[in-house]
């Protein structure tokens, strides 16, 4: 309320030269003699005025005041032999980019009447105003962060923040498969998707719910088994007696260096039915005759499914490795030394003194990694792309997190609105474990505090 | 007495033993399948036609040895074509990416101003949305600026999230001391000179990290760069999508021999890559602990 208060204010203490420019973008300037500057900010209203008046037309389809008008219905001719149909998604994402160039427009009208009337109260101090130099200068000092973020924030809106808000309003709409611009048209349908998800008995809703317990199942197990295998593996490394330690580091390292599309499929293959660990298997006698464990025909869900957390430990304990490792060196060894002194064993000393020592600095790095193994789509996608398959509509297999669904649902299938819920789900799932570790690591700075 | 102290040695001598036969084991573990892709990449065991067997055998090591599957890769796939699309994409996306990156990264470390904090939650909220949840507006967004079916558009789009992944930049710049930035504006430096004369010479190991870093991402991503540049044309091919179509895309039905030839292709893109990591490991577990710690 501040922000609208301070703009008032503005308005109602300003000159009159103030008061215009909230009417002429850059008047404030043009009469104090800022002529470049003032041109620039009546240049970029009368173009925006334009763009919204004009309504420019790409692909048949109108920006503008035209483009927030088709908003309400997305589009509602079909097309017959005398004009092009509609196109619902282009409506759709003009009237978004729409909505992003009438932001932009406010800041920079903002910043008008802002330059206006500090214009007023340099003069009022008696001083001469800047010019047109002078405030390119002040971009390297003063408005430096404006110079350096300017770029950034451009490309974050075009590349993010719409497209973003783009996919959140396709949640709300009917624009699946059978809805599929250009040709067909699609609508507003409201909370829809999100009911047939959750209703139990749709097609989709059958599905969602193997899927998300799956995902939060597979994103608990991977991320403490990784965690403490990952921490046994690094105090492994880091006893005193342990000789060329760092070669047993490089060993574990090279499997995050080299990228995971060459690795994952790499372990496809070897777990393929022709592959070497088959045949390993079979000389050893654990199994009677070759098995599928990822992939195939016959491949059993249950065995796809532990086949890939094993291989995630493969990935995994790496990284847990590498971030505990420095840790351990840092553990204050005076709690050592007086634990042996107290005459305490390994285990105690294990269990008493370093376990809870790195839960404690860890676990921040245990929940992030919750939500990482929560989005975690390229080892699901390269070791068994989400099967096996399930018979039935919108394919999400037995193995299929709901980020790798998203992907099919998009991607494959051209059920966007569908996908849209899932990406929103998932950032509730995220958003909540980022907030606990927020919270977490805010006690975590005043325990620190505390102690110090 | 004397008894018992023979017994911890004799403890201390298992534990000796047991922890190093224990990392051989997960050593094997850990190296085969990477050893097994160097292995493929080299094999060369023919049918009794003499036609090489391409795809995946069951034996642990390789009959044959040569460097055939090499020149199958640069003779009759268009990995040439993919590697030079793949190193015009990096060279501009790391020039691109590091500027943008550390600019934020320093902006938002050093530097107070309004809009800093609205910045911090924004980002971090929008970087919660799975990142291909958008990718098909990005493909509209695109094509409505008539990019699609183009190397620069993957540009644009590995660049433009530059400027949002800045923690590990922001991170390091936290820890240069605020004294030495008050310092030099008391001797009347402007920020631009702060940052050019005084930081940027400090924060060698910062630039060359983020560099190295986004020079790396597009020879790994395989998601955008399909979506983006298409899967029907093999020219616009980066060597990630090249290799993977290779054994599990269209041209996999063609020829399923290719197996080996995928490893080859696999071994030339991930040793520099590898080699590159290992020199920047200790960055990497800075930036990524840190950015743990601060959620």
């Amino acid at each position: 309320m501040n922000f609208f208060k301070g703009i008032i204010d503005r308005f109602k203490q300003g000159s009159t030269a103030t008061k215009l420019s909230f009417l002429v973008s850059g008047y404030g300037n043009f009469t104090r003699g800022q002529l470049i500057k003032g041109l620039i900010y009546l240049l970029i209203q009368l173009g925006f005025i334009a763009f919204m008046v004009l309504s420019p037309r790409v692909n048949d389809t109108p920006f503008g005041i035209q483009s927030l008008l088709n908003l309400q219905f997305l589009g509602t001719n079909p097309g017959d032999i005398f004009t092009n149909a509609d196109n619902s998604l282009l409506m759709l994402l003009f009237g978004v980019v729409t909505i992003g160039v009438i932001g932009l427009f406010i800041i920079n009208y903002l910043s008008n009447t802002k330059s206006s009337y500090y214009l007023d109260t340099v003069l009022a101090k008696g001083k001469k105003p800047n010019s047109f130099n002078q405030d390119l200068k002040l971009l390297l000092d003063e408005r430096f962060h404006i110079l350096l973020l300017t770029p950034s924030f451009i490309a974050a809106t075009v590349f993010t923040i719409l497209p973003t808000l783009f996919m959140i309003l396709i949640a709300f709409t009917n624009f699946d498969v059978n809805h599929q611009p250009p040709g067909q048209l699609f609508t507003w349908v409201g909370f829809q998707n999100f009911i047939d998800i959750f209703d139990g008995s749709s097609e989709i809703s059958v599905r969602f719910i193997p899927v998300l317990s799956w995902t939060l199942i597979w994103a608990v197990i991977a991320t403490f088994s990784n965690y403490f295998a990952g921490i046994l593996l690094a105090m492994l490394i880091n006893q005193k007696s342990v000789k060329i330690k760092t070669f047993w580091r490089t060993v574990f390292v090279l499997t995050i260096a080299t990228p995971q599309f060459i690795s994952l499929l790499a372990v496809r293959n070897l777990l393929s039915l022709d592959g070497p660990i088959n045949q390993l298997f079979l000389s050893l006698g654990l199994i009677s005759e070759k098995m599928e464990f990822l992939t195939g025909a016959t491949v059993d869900a249950n065995v796809a499914r532990t086949s890939i957390l094993f291989i995630n430990l493969w990935v995994g304990i790496p990284y847990t490795m590498l971030m505990t490792s420095g840790i351990l060196m840092n553990i204050p060894k005076d709690l050592y030394e007086a634990a042996t002194v107290d005459g305490a064993n390994r285990s105690t000393i294990f269990f008493k003194i370093t376990l809870p020592y790195i839960i404690f600095v860890t676990t921040p790095y245990l929940i992030t990694s919750f939500i990482g193994n929560i989005t975690s789509f390229n080892i699901i996608y390269l070791l068994t792309g989400g099967g096996p398959a399930v018979p039935g509509g919108y394919i999400a297999g037995q193995t299929d997190l709901l980020v790798t669904w998203l992907y099919k649902l998009t991607v494959e299938q051209n059920n966007y609105n569908l996908g849209s819920v899932i990406g929103i789900i998932t950032f509730i799932l995220t958003a909540t474990g980022t907030l606990i570790t927020y919270r977490r690591s805010k006690t975590y700075k005043e325990e620190e505090a505390f102690q110090a | 007495m004397k008894k018992k102290a023979g017994s911890i040695k004799k403890q201390e001598r298992f534990i000796f033993v047991s922890s190093h036969i224990l990392l051989m084991v997960l050593t094997v573990i850990w190296l085969y399948p990477i050893l097994w892709i160097v292995l493929n990449a080299f094999r060369t065991e023919r049918t009794d036609t003499g036609e090489l067997i391409g795809i995946v055998v069951s034996n642990y090591w390789p009959r044959a040895f040569g460097i055939d599957n090499f020149i199958r890769l640069f003779t009759q796939t268009q990995f040439p074509v993919w590697l030079g699309n793949t190193i015009f994409v990096a060279t501009f996306t790391f020039l691109i990416s590091t500027i943008l990156s550390l600019s934020v990264a320093y902006v938002m470390s050093k530097i107070k101003f309004k809009a800093r904090k609205l910045i911090l939650n924004v980002n971090l909220i929008m970087g919660l949305f799975p990142g291909f949840m958008s990718i098909i507006a990005i493909y509209y967004i695109l094509k409505a600026m008539g990019l699609t079916q183009n190397l620069f558009a993957l540009i644009l789009v590995y660049s433009a999230g530059a400027g949002l992944g800045f923690y590990v930049g922001k991170g390091f710049f936290d820890l240069i001391p605020n004294a030495l930035i008050e310092s030099a504006r008391i001797d009347g430096a402007t920020n631009f000179q702060i940052f050019t004369k005084i930081i940027l010479p400090i924060s060698k190991p910062i630039i060359i990290y983020t560099a190295l870093m986004s020079f790396m991402g597009p020879w790994m991503d395989f998601i955008f760069a399909r979506v983006i540049l298409g899967e029907t044309n093999t020219q616009l091919h980066t060597v990630a999508i090249g290799l993977y179509s290779m054994i599990y895309g269209p041209q996999s039905s063609i020829d399923p021999n290719r197996f080996t030839v995928f490893t080859a292709g696999s071994v030339i893109v991930a040793i520099p890559i590898i080699m590159l990591f290992l020199s920047l490991q200790k960055f990497y577990v800075e930036g990524a602990t840190s950015g743990a710690v601060k959620g």
